[in-house]
C-alpha cells in the first residue's frame, strides 16, 4: 500500500514544456461504499473525496476547503471518521467506506440523527452538515449510550460550522442519542 | 379580525367575480382561533435532501462536455499590466479558451452610482489576488497548469494600505481607475440637532477611539459559478450567490446581453453571510468563457480564493465624543469613522451612511453628528458582512455607554432603559420607528443572566457586560432607484390540494423557504409539506431583489400573503356557494376547509381547491409588495437606513479572562431578540443562536487582513490560519425570542437574521472590563492585546494611580 501512495505522489499529472498533456496514471480501485462494492479506475492521485464526487457522483460529501481544515468532507473509513479530501483514494483500496448518502440505510427514511437535525432545525445551509453527521454517527456508535454536551462538543471540534453557532447541532445530537439508546446510562459528564 | 359586512359579500353568486382584495374576512385558522401553524417550529423546507446529501449545491452540478475555469490572480498589490501573453497557454492540450480583461471591459457595481470595477483587471491590478486572467480546460488540472503558462508583464506600483495615508496621497497616487476624486470612495457628514450646544450641557463627555479589525464571511461553501450557452443564445448562470436578480442586471450589462436571453439559478447554498450579495469575476468569467467554447463552464474558487475575493467587514477608525446628563440621558454624540474600503466601492456607499445611520436608536440621542470618510486602498475589497456597516459603530456606542455608566455610577442596564427611544417615534435622524421590544430585551436578559448578582459578586477575572442594538427589516428603497415592487410572488393551487409558491428570494440557509411556506400554510390551511416552494431562478421565479439587508422575511413575507389571501378568499367563495353560506363562516385549516358555524360540515382542501378551479379557472395568484415612503428624513441620504420597520436585541455575555495569559473565556451569552412576531420558532433561534456566535467570533478570534511587510498578501487565507470558532471554543448561547409585532410585517414579523449580531462583541468588551479592569477598544480581543492591557493596568495600580480592580474580590485576598 505504502509504495502505491508513492506512486500516486510522483506521478501527478503534468503538462509537459512543449504543451502536450501526459495522461494521469490511472490506478483500479476496489471500494466497498456504503455496503456496495464498487471498481473504480480512477487517476492515481485523485483524492478519496475526488473519487466520490467526480467518479462516483456521490456529491454528499463536501469540499469546503480541500486542505483538511473544515471538516465538510468527513466520511468513515472502517468506521472512523476521515477527511476525504486528506485521503488518498488508493489509500481506501479494500476499505469500507461509509458517506452521508448511506447514513440512512436500515433505518425508516432517515437515520435518528437526520430525523433530529430535521426536528431541531441544526442545519441551516446544511454544507457542514454530511461531515457533522458523520462524525457524530461514529461518536455514537462509539458510546452506544446517551451522549453529553461535553462528549458532542469534542467529537465534532473538527467540523466547522458557519450558520448555527453550534447550538442546535447539540441539542439534536444528544437527542438522537436518547432515542437511539433509550434506558442506557446517561454519560456521567455533562457540559 | 371582525368582518367588515359591507365590503363582504354573504353570498357569493356564480359567476360572480371575487373581491380579491377585500378587508380581511378571516384568515386560515382553526375553529379555536389559534394559528394554524405560524409560531410553532418546523422542519425546514428542504432540509432533509440536505441532510441526506441528496441536495445539489452548485458545485455538485456536472453538464455533459463541461470545462472547468481558473483563475489567473495578480501577484502584486498594485500594477500596472502592460501585457498578456495566453499563446502558450492556449497552445496546451485541453485547454479551450482564455479571457482577459479586455474580453469584458465594461464597468459594474452593485451600487449604480460607484460602477468601479471589471470582471477581469484592464488597466491595473489593485491587490494581491485580483483576477486579470481566466482559463478554461478540460479538467482543474489542466486548468491550473494553463494558469503558469500565462504570461503577464507587469509595471509594479507602489501599494498603499493604509486608509488615511491613501487619503492624503489621493492626488498623486490614485488607486482605482474609476474613482472620481483621489482615493475617497464617499465622505458622508450629517448632522442632526445642535450638537455643540447640546454637548456644551452635557454633566459627562465620554471620549474614545476604537478600531474594528476587518473579518470575513467565511461560508463553509466556497464560490461557485457553472455556466451553460444554449444552442438557442439563451445563458445559464448557476451561481453560489444571494443576489440572482443583481447578478442577472450585471451579466447582461458586462456581458452585452439583452437581460431576456440571460437565465440566473440560485442551487442550495452553502452559506453567505453577505458574501455572496454581489456579482464576482467568476460568474462573468463563466459566462464568458461557455459563450466562446460552446461548452459548459463551471469555477470552484479554493478556499485561498474566497479569502482574497473578500467583500467581508470594513476596517474601522472610530472617534467617538458622547455627551450625558448626570441622569444617564445621551445629549450629545459626535463620531468621526475612517473605513477602510480596499480595492472597489461594492456597497461602500451605502456602508458609510450605515456607519453613522444605524447608531442611535434603540437610544433617544438628542443630538448627533458623523462624518465618515470609506477610502481606496490596495487590499481586498471590503463589503456587507452580516449586520452591515452597523457592528462597528455598535461596539463604539455600547462601550462608550459602558464608560459613562461607570462615571456615573449607573447600573449599565438601567443606563441603556433610561435611554429607551420608546415605539411609534421618529429618531433625531427621521426614522419611523415602529414597534419596539427593546425594554423587554433588556429585562429577559437582565433575568436569564443573574445579572444584579453576578455584577455585585463575581470575583477578579469573572465579569458580565451588556449591550443594546437594533437593526432594519430592510431598506426602505432599492439599491437602483425604481417604483417597482420590492418583492413578488406567485402561488398557484391546483386539485391535489398542494400549494406552488414561485418567489425570487433567495434561501441561503436562513430559512426564507420555509418562512414563505410558512404564511401559506397558515392563510390556505395548508400542512407545511403540502406546500412546495420554488425559488431564485429568474426564468421562473418574479423578481425579487434578493437575501441582503434583512429584507425577505417582511417584503417576500408581505408579497407571499397578499397573494395566499387572494387565493384564500377564492376558494372560500366557491365553498361558500356550494354550502350557501356566507364566505365568512368558511376556515380552512388542518387540510380542510370547515363551517364554522358547523364545524361537523367539512371537506378536504383537495375538493375545495377543485371547487375553486371549477368556477375560477388555474388558480394562480401575485401578490407583491413595496415600502412605505414616509419612513425616513428630508435630507441628502436620508433614506439609507431607512426602514419599514427595526428589530432591538439585547444580550448580557459572561467571561472568564485569565490575567496570566490574557485568554478570554467566554462561558455564556444570553441574547434577547425583538422579531416581531414570530412565524417559525426554532428557525428564529437558530438566527439568533448563529448571529451570537458570529459576533462572538469577531470579538475574540477574527481578522482578515494583509501583510503590509509582504506585499499586501493576506494574513492567513485558510481556515486553519483565519480562525473561526469550533463547538469547543463556542460559548453556551440561550436564545430569548421577544415579540413585538410590528404593522408593516406579515402577521407583525420583523426580521432576526443580523440584529442579534451587533451586541456580541460590545457585551463581551464590557463583560472583559468587569472582569479585569480594562478596556479593549481595539479588536479582536486576543490574548496579547488583553494581556498587554492587563500589565498595562497593573503598572498603573503599582504606581498609584488606579485602585486594584475588584480588590476585595480577589481569590485569597
Amino acid at each position: 500500500m505504502t509504495t502505491r501512495i508513492e506512486d500516486a505522489r510522483a506521478r501527478l499529472p503534468v503538462v509537459s514544456e512543449d504543451g502536450t498533456r501526459r495522461p494521469p496514471q490511472f490506478v483500479s480501485l476496489r471500494l466497498r461504499i456504503n455496503g456496495r462494492d464498487h471498481c473504480v479506475a480512477a487517476p492515481a492521485h485523485f483524492t478519496l473525496l475526488e473519487v466520490l464526487r467526480e467518479i462516483l457522483d456521490l456529491t454528499g460529501s463536501k469540499q469546503g476547503c480541500d486542505k483538511g481544515d473544515c471538516g465538510a468532507c468527513t466520511v468513515q473509513v472502517d468506521g472512523v471518521p476521515r477527511l476525504a479530501c486528506l485521503t488518498l483514494a488508493v489509500a481506501a483500496d479494500g476499505r469500507d467506506v461509509r458517506t452521508v448518502e448511506g447514513l440512512a440505510d436500515g433505518f425508516d427514511g432517515a437515520h435518528p440523527l437526520q430525523d433530529a437535525f430535521d426536528r431541531y432545525d441544526a442545519a441551516q445551509c446544511g454544507f457542514c452538515t454530511p461531515g457533522i453527521l458523520m462524525a457524530a454517527e461514529a461518536l455514537l456508535r462509539r458510546a452506544g449510550r446517551p451522549v453529553s454536551r461535553a462528549e458532542v462538543r469534542e467529537a465534532l471540534a473538527g467540523n466547522l460550522c458557519r450558520c448555527t453557532g453550534y447550538t442546535k447541532i447539540l441539542d439534536a445530537v444528544v437527542d438522537a442519542s436518547e432515542r437511539m439508546f433509550p434506558g442506557e446510562n446517561p454519560a456521567a459528564a455533562e457540559g | 379580525m371582525p368582518d367588515d359586512p359591507k365590503k363582504t359579500p354573504d353570498v357569493v353568486a356564480p359567476g360572480v367575480d371575487v373581491d380579491l382584495d377585500a378587508p380581511q374576512v378571516r384568515r386560515g385558522q382553526k375553529l379555536d382561533g389559534a394559528p394554524n401553524v405560524v409560531g410553532r417550529s418546523h422542519r425546514k423546507v428542504g432540509a432533509m435532501e440536505r441532510m441526506q446529501g441528496l441536495a445539489r449545491y452548485t458545485d455538485d452540478l456536472k453538464l455533459p462536455g463541461m470545462l472547468h475555469a481558473k483563475l489567473k490572480r495578480s501577484p502584486h498589490a498594485h500594477a500596472r499590466i502592460v501585457g498578456i501573453d495566453a499563446s502558450k497557454a492556449l497552445a496546451m492540450d485541453g485547454v479551450f479558451a482564455v479571457v482577459t480583461g479586455r474580453d469584458m471591459p465594461e464597468p459594474y457595481g452593485i451600487i449604480p452610482w460607484t460602477k468601479d470595477e471589471t470582471a477581469l483587471c484592464v488597466e491595473k491590478a489593485l491587490f494581491v489576488g485580483d483576477p486579470v486572467a481566466a482559463v478554461a480546460a478540460v479538467d482543474e488540472d489542466t486548468a491550473i497548469a494553463a494558469l503558469d503558462a500565462i504570461e503577464v508583464e507587469y509595471e509594479v506600483l507602489e501599494p498603499i494600505f493604509d486608509p488615511e495615508e491613501a487619503i492624503a496621497r489621493g492626488d498623486e497616487n490614485k488607486i482605482n481607475p474609476f474613482a472620481k476624486r483621489g482615493n475617497v470612495t464617499k465622505h458622508v457628514h450629517l448632522e442632526f440637532g445642535d450638537v455643540d450646544a447640546k454637548m456644551a450641557e452635557a454633566d459627562l463627555v465620554v471620549e474614545g477611539s476604537y478600531y474594528f479589525e476587518g473579518t470575513t464571511h467565511a461560508a463553509i461553501e466556497p464560490h461557485c459559478a457553472l455556466a451553460h450557452y444554449g444552442a438557442d443564445g439563451i445563458l445559464t448562470v448557476w451561481s453560489a450567490t444571494q443576489v440572482t436578480h443583481y447578478l442577472h442586471r450585471e451579466l447582461a450589462r458586462v456581458l452585452g446581453l439583452p437581460a431576456n436571453r440571460i437565465r440566473v439559478i440560485q442551487p442550495p447554498l452553502g452559506g453567505a453571510f453577505g458574501g455572496k450579495s454581489e456579482p464576482f469575476d467568476l460568474e462573468f468569467c463563466v459566462a464568458k468563457l461557455a459563450m466562446i467554447t460552446r461548452r459548459p463552464v463551471k469555477l470552484l474558487y479554493t478556499r485561498e480564493e474566497v479569502f482574497y475575493s473578500h467583500r467581508g467587514r470594513h476596517p474601522m477608525k472610530m472617534r467617538y465624543r458622547t455627551g450625558f446628563s448626570k441622569d444617564g440621558r445621551i445629549l450629545a454624540l459626535d463620531a468621526r469613522t475612517v473605513l477602510d474600503g480596499g480595492a472597489y466601492s461594492s456597497f461602500g456607499l451605502v456602508t458609510t451612511y450605515y456607519s453613522g445611520q444605524l447608531v442611535c436608536a434603540p437610544y433617544a440621542v438628542e443630538s448627533y453628528r458623523f462624518d465618515s470618510t470609506r477610502a481606496y486602498t490596495n487590499k481586498p475589497a471590503c463589503g456587507p458582512k452580516r449586520g452591515h456597516g452597523s457592528v462597528q459603530p455598535r461596539f463604539a456606542m455600547e462601550v462608550q455607554l459602558d464608560k459613562a455608566a461607570e462615571a456615573l455610577g449607573i447600573d449599565p442596564i438601567e443606563l441603556r432603559r433610561r435611554n429607551h427611544m420608546g415605539e411609534n417615534c421618529v429618531t433625531v435622524n427621521g426614522f419611523r420607528v415602529g414597534s419596539n421590544g427593546f425594554l423587554e430585551c433588556l429585562e429577559a436578559v437582565e433575568k436569564a443572566s443573574d445579572w444584579k448578582r453576578k455584577k455585585a459578586e463575581l470575583p477578579y477575572g469573572r465579569g458580565v457586560g451588556v449591550a443594546g442594538s437594533t437593526y432594519i427589516s430592510g431598506t426602505n428603497y432599492p439599491i437602483y432607484p425604481n417604483e417597482m415592487p420590492q418583492a413578488a410572488v406567485q402561488i398557484c393551487l391546483d386539485r391535489s390540494g398542494r400549494a406552488r409558491v414561485f418567489s425570487g428570494a433567495n434561501d441561503i440557509g436562513q430559512g426564507s423557504d420555509t418562512m414563505l411556506a410558512v404564511l401559506v400554510a397558515e392563510e390556505l390551511g395548508l400542512e407545511l409539506p403540502d406546500v412546495r416552494v420554488l425559488s431564485a431562478d429568474t426564468d421562473l421565479c418574479p423578481v425579487d431583489l434578493g437575501a441582503y439587508s434583512s429584507r425577505v422575511t417582511l417584503m417576500v413575507g408581505n408579497a407571499c400573503l397578499q397573494a395566499a389571501r387572494r387565493l384564500r378568499r377564492k376558494v372560500q367563495a366557491s365553498v361558500a356557494r356550494r354550502w350557501e353560506i356566507p364566505p365568512r363562516r368558511v376556515t380552512l385549516a388542518g387540510g380542510e376547509a370547515l363551517d364554522l358555524e358547523d364545524p361537523e360540515r367539512r371537506i378536504s382542501l383537495a375538493e375545495a381547491f377543485a371547487w375553486a378551479e371549477e368556477d375560477h379557472g388555474l388558480l394562480g395568484e401575485v401578490g407583491s409588495y413595496n415600502t412605505p415612503k414616509d419612513r425616513h428624513g428630508d435630507y441628502r441620504g436620508g433614506t439609507i437606513g431607512a426602514s419599514p420597520a427595526y428589530s432591538f436585541t439585547a444580550h448580557v455575555a459572561e467571561v472568564e479572562v485569565d490575567p496570566e495569559t490574557g485568554i478570554v473565556t467566554v462561558t455564556d451569552i444570553w441574547a434577547a431578540h425583538d422579531c416581531g412576531t414570530c412565524l417559525s420558532r426554532r428557525v428564529v433561534e437558530g438566527q439568533i443562536e448563529g448571529s451570537v456566535y458570529m459576533g462572538f467570533a469577531e470579538a475574540i478570534m477574527e481578522q482578515h487582513r494583509v501583510d503590509p511587510d509582504h506585499g499586501g498578501v493576506h494574513a492567513g487565507p485558510s481556515l486553519l490560519d483565519y480562525r473561526i470558532p469550533t463547538s469547543l471554543d463556542t460559548p453556551a448561547i440561550e436564545a430569548i425570542v421577544v415579540e413585538a409585532p410590528d404593522p408593516n410585517g406579515p402577521y407583525g414579523a420583523k426580521e432576526a437574521g443580523e440584529g442579534p449580531l451587533h451586541p456580541s462583541i460590545p457585551a463581551i468588551a464590557n463583560a472583559i472590563y468587569d472582569a479585569v479592569g480594562v478596556r479593549m477598544d481595539e479588536m479582536p480581543f486576543s490574548p496579547p492585546r488583553v494581556l498587554a492591557a492587563i500589565e498595562a493596568r497593573r503598572a498603573r495600580e503599582a504606581a498609584g494611580e488606579l485602585a486594584p480592580w475588584k480588590a476585595d474580590r480577589r481569590r485569597g485576598g
